[in-house]
């Protein structure tokens, strides 16, 4: 069995499951967690998102 | 009286956190989130556990490469040290001959960086693991 993921949303697997483990590894209260998590996943999609357009605009 | 036995209890409890300091980064590397689930933290153990897990069958479901101790090129070996923070799931991937890497597939290349991100993200979880040992962490 084997799985082919898009570029993107094997961007989006890749930065659900390492914003988690961020949130709860870097952070001491459980709020802290869920608010670093959400704001690396927020990083995450953003970066992505703005990189492939950076890679759109050299490629042009 | 009480005051023998509440510093009996101390150095015991001081064994115990000794015993733990060792033990919880150790298991948790061999086995994803197994660190925070033998001190308890039944949710963090689980929700580690299932992120690593997941990423690292993700990656070999997409045919990404397992490196192995010898791969002969310096980015090799960093590939190697990342895939065996995986622990466990590095070795059985090993033994069942998993993990050969499709070159010709991109999804493949995806899929390596994958397997070597859940291990470093399992070397970060039993860290962890170890500053709730040592009682730096709650």
């Amino acid at each position: 069995m084997t799985i082919q993921l898009s570029h993107f949303s094997a961007a989006l697997v890749f930065s659900l499951f390492a914003s988690i483990v961020f949130g709860i590894t870097q952070r001491s209260t459980r709020r802290d967690m869920i608010l670093y998590g959400t704001k690396c996943f927020g990083f995450f999609v953003v970066g992505t998102i703005l990189a492939s357009w950076i890679m759109w605009v050299i490629k042009r | 009286m009480s005051q023998t036995r509440s510093k009996a209890d101390a150095i015991l409890s001081e064994s115990d956190q000794n015993t733990m300091s060792v033990l919880a980064p150790l298991v948790g590397w061999l086995i994803p989130g197994a660190g925070h689930l033998i001190q308890r933290r039944w949710i963090r153990g689980l929700l580690l556990m299932i992120c690593v897990v997941a990423m690292f069958v993700l990656g070999v479901l997409m045919e990404g490469k397992v490196y192995g101790i010898n791969g002969g090129d310096l980015l090799d070996m960093l590939g190697f040290v990342g895939d065996l923070g995986a622990g466990a799931l590095y070795f059985v991937t090993r033994i069942a001959d998993l993990g050969k890497g499709a070159i010709q597939l991109a999804s493949a290349d995806y899929g390596t960086k994958f397997i070597i991100v859940a291990g470093l993200l399992n070397v970060i979880s039993a860290v962890d693991a170890y500053d709730i040992a040592i009682g730096k962490k709650e």
